[in-house]
């Protein structure tokens, strides 16, 4: 093996470094942790983050940024609280027509189906879809166009759930709390979900085309590609695992709160990089991705552990993507002066 | 010699733990407060009255430790996450003031499921293996008529000061005061206004309602925090001052004290006190101690009537609200009072 494979090497094992010396101090600061209970406890939120990274890291492979995921992680979770459930009639406000007698007391059969959460949840991906259109057509920057459309999914939210509340479906809820033996839930999933994008991105054909739209545009569209329809795949793509993010936190917490995700659109482009992606240029990995969810929300546990107060936590999660990003750096020049 | 060195120790050991067992079988328990906003004055004396009153009680060996955290973005997440943390750092209850009252549900179910105790105040979470410490906001706005029925026997015009539009507290005390005038209907609310709990905006809203209104307006009824400005308004507008409930609010009672002395003003002040998370405390510590505690507590109103004055005021710094630590007796009185019902 010579240097620039071995430093090639260490950069696709940084994220699972990171992740295991994360384990190793976690383990030395709070023993009990490291077991099946534990990592139920410690990882169960990183599912959501983990499928929110993959959405965010679909975005970041034709170089765009998606400002607006966590606010559409927040929508889903209150659809999925509400017209998931019970359909339409599940809805605050029209519950409240209801109760003003605007409405009669039993709806009928089209108001109550859980078909229109999944009509919604639908709705959204196709709007996902139309951005990434749009963003290309126009050639707009994707920072402004998501950043818009990160109010206009808080609104949406609010217009649903004007006050915390709803009912995760019970199927989604028994998923998420699954206990199955030996391995904790959280841990298979975090697998299927690394495999599945692994597979999707980088072991499909098509998969290669949607890379290289962000490695090398021009190729692609010489190829005879139409860039226009991979953006739109990319997005849709995004905006499939961000509903997959936001069902997965409703079955968590049970139920909807329009600002119950807002944090994720930092933590799934901090998760991306992490996991070793890089903004530009088709370059990412989804295994990573993956590990670089868990570890921002191990990262959240260690630092909890070791009593750090939670107003020095941020800077200190920021610091740990420093360390991870300059380890990064090195050996990228390391693999350079080969 | 080393007979007697251990019978001594053994001795020893014996009264230790029989004066253990007198105090408490908490005093190996952790009791941990996951708290998720502490960006007001009120958040802070929450705070400091949980220190105030659990510090003493770590020392005294009633429990191992009674550890505050504060989320640092008020997320629903980063509390979630808080939570499973600290199941894992082997605390035996968590006290918990929610960012929301259903989203923590799965996070405070892990935590019940892993045998420990969860208390929720102020912010409660429905779950229903947690225990809540809620407020009666509804019975706050009555009391507010049943004192003025006192005071004025015969009735008269009221004018009403409301709180926050949307937000279920504003809407549970005007309900209950709106319930307080229909069973004594010698009273009338001839106006209605929004002050947000803020002073200034209450002057602003009182003052633009007031050239409407008649002029013998006997009370205000107030939600706390909005008493000195329509108090303000009331002066500023050259009218009779009516009688204006207030809200445990430093510059609320210095307004009144000033009056009090000078024509001899009567009225009284009720709020929720911040030490309310240190009730929150005793309550998971007498579950904890394995007392039968029912899962829905009601909190006491903090009320300061005119002979008690002085002293709340004395005690309440600038800018602040009235507040009182609640000992393990208040505690027991509450629980006493919620299992009789």
């Amino acid at each position: 093996m010579n240097g620039a494979s071995l430093a090639r090497n260490l950069r696709m094992l940084l994220p699972a470094i990171s992740l295991v010396v994360l384990l190793v101090a976690i383990y030395a600061l709070q023993p009990r942790a490291i077991s099946y209970v534990g990592f139920n406890l410690m990882l169960n939120l990183a599912i959501p983050i983990a499928l929110a990274t993959i959405a965010q890291m679909c975005v970041i492979t034709v170089n765009d940024l998606d400002l607006s995921i966590g606010t559409y992680v927040g929508f889903v979770a209150c659809v999925g609280a509400t017209m998931l459930t019970g359909g339409v009639a599940a809805l605050p406000f029209v519950k409240d027509l209801q109760a003003s007698g605007a409405l009669p007391a039993v709806l009928p059969w089209i108001m109550q189906t859980p078909l229109a959460g999944v009509l919604v949840l639908a709705f959204g991906i196709v709007i996902y879809a139309a951005l990434g259109a749009l963003i290309h057509w126009r050639n707009l920057p994707s920072i402004v166009v998501t950043l818009g459309m990160s109010f206009v999914w808080l609104g949406l939210s609010v217009l649903i759930l004007p006050v915390p509340g709803g009912q995760a479906p019970a199927w989604i809820r028994q998923m998420m709390t699954l206990k199955p033996a030996f391995i904790p839930f959280p841990i298979i999933a975090a697998i299927v979900i690394a495999v599945i994008a692994h597979v999707l991105l980088m072991r499909t054909s098509y998969g290669a085309v949607l890379r290289g739209a962000g490695g090398n545009p021009r190729a692609i569209e010489r190829a005879g590609w139409s860039l226009l329809r991979v953006k739109a795949a990319m997005f849709a793509l995004a905006g499939f695992f961000g509903m997959l993010a936001g069902l997965s936190l409703v079955g968590l917490t049970t139920s909807g709160d329009a600002n119950i995700a807002l944090r994720y659109t930092l933590l799934s482009i901090a998760g991306v990089i992490l996991g070793g992606g890089e903004f530009v240029g088709g370059r990412i990995s989804p295994v990573g991705a993956v590990m670089g969810a868990a570890t921002l929300t191990l990262a959240g546990s260690m630092l909890s552990f070791m009593r750090i107060s939670p107003d020095w936590q941020i800077g200190a999660q920021g610091a740990i993507l420093i360390v991870v990003l300059a380890a990064r750096t090195l050996i990228d020049r390391a693999e350079r002066s080969r | 010699m080393t007979r007697l060195i251990g019978t001594v120790s053994l001795l020893a050991l014996v009264a230790a733990l029989g004066a253990g067992s007198a105090l408490a079988d908490t005093k190996d328990k952790k009791i941990a407060l996951s708290n998720n906003y502490a960006g007001n004055s009120w958040r802070q004396a929450m705070l400091r009255s949980w220190d105030k009153v659990t510090k003493p009680a770590v020392t005294a060996g009633i429990v191992a430790a009674a550890d505050p955290f504060t989320t640092a973005e008020n997320q629903v997440t980063e509390q979630a996450a808080q939570i499973q943390n600290l199941v894992l750092q082997g605390y035996n209850a968590i006290v918990i003031n929610s960012a929301s009252p259903d989203a923590l549900n799965g996070a405070v179910k892990e935590a019940c499921d892993a045998g420990v105790t969860v208390v929720s105040f102020d912010g409660i979470v429905t779950e229903p293996c947690a225990w809540r410490i809620a407020v009666d906001f509804k019975q706050m706005g009555k009391d507010e008529i049943t004192f003025l029925k006192e005071k004025f026997p015969s009735g008269g015009n009221v004018l009403e000061i409301r709180g926050l539009a949307g937000v279920f507290v504003d809407d549970e005390i005007s309900k209950g005061i709106h319930e307080g005038v229909a069973e004594n209907p010698q009273f009338k609310i001839v106006g209605s206004v929004h002050g947000d709990w803020d002073q200034a905006k209450a002057q602003a809203a009182v003052a633009g309602i007031l050239p409407s209104l008649p002029d013998d307006i006997v009370a205000v009824v107030t939600q706390g925090g909005d008493g000195y400005g329509a108090a303000q308004a009331f002066k500023a507008a050259g009218r009779k001052m009516p009688t204006i409930i207030m809200g445990n609010r430093q510059d609320e009672l210095a307004w009144w004290k000033e009056q009090k002395d000078a024509n001899g003003y009567e009225t009284y002040s009720a709020s929720i006190a911040p030490g309310v998370s240190t009730l929150a405390f005793w309550v998971a510590q007498q579950i904890l101690d394995g007392k039968e505690v029912p899962k829905d507590l009601v909190v006491p109103f903090l009320r300061v009537d005119q002979s008690g004055l002085e002293k709340a005021l004395e005690t309440t710094e600038k800018g602040g609200v009235a507040n009182v630590e609640y000992s393990a007796e208040d505690a027991e009185k509450v629980v006493g009072a919620a299992a009789k019902k």
